[in-house]
């Protein structure tokens, strides 16, 4: 899966500024994440649509980019998320960042970008683990 | 006090002929020891015997810091190496350090001229004298040193860094002396404040040099340590500090005159200026050995006045300085020029990403931040690779300028773009 990463300065008004790019190219966003360090921020988005919602933001001189991320369907039950973490620990793979993906399903859903992101798909669908690809979120 | 007498204090006339000799002796040594130097003169059509005198010195065609990069590392040395007893080096405009060489008899002199220096500073025997310039290729910290041990000083060789135990050294040895730059002893004078320290203390006077400052600095300085504050200048390429040093009149900086002769250009046209004009000055070197330098621009613009000073010294007197006909910064005394900055980004990402410095001054220390534009090919979206990318550029402008730097990135097209030549340097630091 595709992920839109945007670089924010760590200055009023940036976030709003790009969520407010996205709106007017009428994209939607399905799940976010915020990384802050105390100079500048990571904004990562799952979009319905990530070539527009690039393209729009690298016009407004936005510097933005597309990940390949992985996103697991976890079932709503005890220590799922926990399984899919001890599948790639045992493999060795690192995970750099996670946060939770919404779905219209009634299955919970994490996007992870793993250190290695082919083992981490094998060491995972070993573990019985599926994936939602762009098509099952909107 | 006058440290020699019969050369600071000689008639203009004496001096004009001992220059003239010098002069002679000095262009006839160059032309037959330093083959980039014959070619120079043989360019402009010029021969040893042309140079009779001082008055001849106009026909000697100029020396640049390029020359000295062209020439990298000894080309310009008109001694044999055995001949050569210390090399120093400092930045040029682009990767390559300027090295400068002495003789034996060279880092006398230059004692001579430091110890000049730290006399009108009211310096001499009997003195402790802590030196906080820093020690190594840098001239400041062992150019100071010779200096105030030739006096006949006692030197305390602080170097820089550690401001806790310079100042309990300060006190425990009953330092009178010190020697750093004017922005380090103000934060020494804030620390002092800060612990209640001053009444502890006996330093009397300061020889502050290395970079650019203010009279209102001076006077501060002064005020708040209740020493007497003096400005020495000098550049490694003509010897180090004690070119230049001003006395207790601080009507301008005496030259020693009889080593090293000032003109006063037009940065534009080159053409020689008169006395009280403001222009670039330029020096030639009348008695170096190891390292000779015919009309050097030091892009250091500032005047020169021959009248006489009230403290019986007769040498020429530079004003402050009033900038650089360059963009050379000076930032915590080092020389720092953009295209330095420019050639390290370069080196690491090979083509040059949009940059901006920004050089500040924080409880009287400077600071230099270095603003990078996040471009297509630096982004990630891991904290952890942009935190490297931040880490590798500061470590590669720190190994090519020598200085701590603090890496920012920016988002791009946010630093401001010029039109033609672009700016890269904000300056906050108020100087002039």
């Amino acid at each position: 899966m595709k992920q839109l990463s945007v670089f924010l300065e760590n200055r009023e008004g940036r976030l709003e500024e790009a969520l407010r790019i996205l709106k007017e190219k009428n994209i939607n966003i399905i799940s976010m994440s915020v990384a802050d360090t105390a100079e500048y921020g990571m904004l990562r988005l799952i979009v319905n649509d990530v070539e527009a919602g690039r393209e729009a933001l690298l016009n407004d001189g936005f510097s933005a980019h597309l990940s390949d991320v992985i996103a697991v369907r976890l079932p709503h039950v005890v220590g799922s998320l926990h399984d899919a973490l001890s599948a790639l620990s045992r493999a060795g793979i690192n995970v750099e960042y996670l946060y939770a993906l919404c779905t219209k399903t009634d299955e919970a859903a994490i996007v992870i970008k793993p250190s290695d992101r082919e083992g981490a798909a094998k060491a995972l669908t070993e573990a019985g683990f599926k994936f939602f690809t762009d098509g099952d979120l909107f | 006090m006058i440290w020699n007498e019969s050369k600071e204090c000689m008639s203009r006339d004496e001096l004009m002929n001992l220059q003239s000799k010098r002069l002679v002796k000095t262009v006839d040594r160059v032309y037959h020891n330093v083959e980039y130097y014959r070619k120079k003169m043989q360019n402009v059509g010029i021969e040893p015997g042309d140079i009779r005198g001082i008055e001849d010195i106009h026909k000697l065609p100029y020396t640049t810091k390029d020359d000295l990069r062209d020439t990298y590392p000894f080309g310009l040395f008109a001694t044999p190496m055995s001949e050569i007893v210390r090399v120093h080096a400092s930045s040029g405009t682009t990767g390559k350090a300027t090295v400068v060489g002495y003789t034996r008899r060279d880092i006398d002199i230059w004692a001579e001229c430091v110890a000049r220096a730290m006399t009108m500073a009211g310096v001499g025997r009997g003195d402790v004298v802590q030196v906080a310039y820093g020690y190594g290729l840098f001239t400041g910290g062992l150019g100071a040193h010779y200096g105030a041990e030739h006096l006949g000083a006692t030197v305390v060789p602080q170097s820089t860094g550690n401001t806790k135990k310079l100042i309990t050294m300060m006190i425990d040895f009953g330092v009178t002396a010190i020697a750093c730059t004017p922005s380090y002893l103000l934060h020494i004078a804030e620390t002092l404040e800060n612990e209640n320290l001053l009444g502890q203390i006996k330093l009397k006077s300061a020889v502050c040099g290395a970079e650019p400052w203010t009279e209102a600095m001076r006077l501060q300085i002064e005020d708040r340590l209740k020493i007497k504050a003096h400005d020495i200048y000098g550049l490694s390429e003509i010897m180090g500090p004690g070119v230049a040093c001003d006395c207790e009149f601080h009507q301008g900086l005496h030259i020693a005159e009889d080593h090293f002769y000032p003109e006063i250009i037009d940065p534009e046209t080159l053409e020689p200026l008169d006395a009280h004009q403001p222009g670039e000055l330029v020096f030639t070197t009348l008695t170096k050995e190891g390292l000779p330098l015919l009309r050097y621009r030091t892009k250091d613009l500032t005047s020169i006045s021959y009248d006489k000073c009230e403290c019986g010294r007769t040498s020429a007197r530079i004003s402050r300085f009033k900038g650089r006909s360059d963009d050379m910064l000076i930032i915590r005394g080092v020389n720092v020029f953009p295209s330095q900055i420019e050639a390290a980004l370069l080196e690491m990402s090979g083509t040059t990403p949009h940059y901006m410095m920004i050089v500040d001054r924080v409880n009287n220390l400077d600071t230099l931040e270095v603003q990078v534009e996040v471009e297509e090919r630096f982004f990630s979206d891991e904290i952890r690779e942009l935190e490297n990318l931040t880490k590798q550029i500061a470590r590669t402008i720190q190994m090519a300028i020598g200085l701590a730097v603090k890496v920012k990135l920016v988002e791009p097209k946010t630093l401001e773009r010029f039109e033609g030549k672009s700016k890269h340097v904000i300056d906050n630091r108020k100087f002039l």
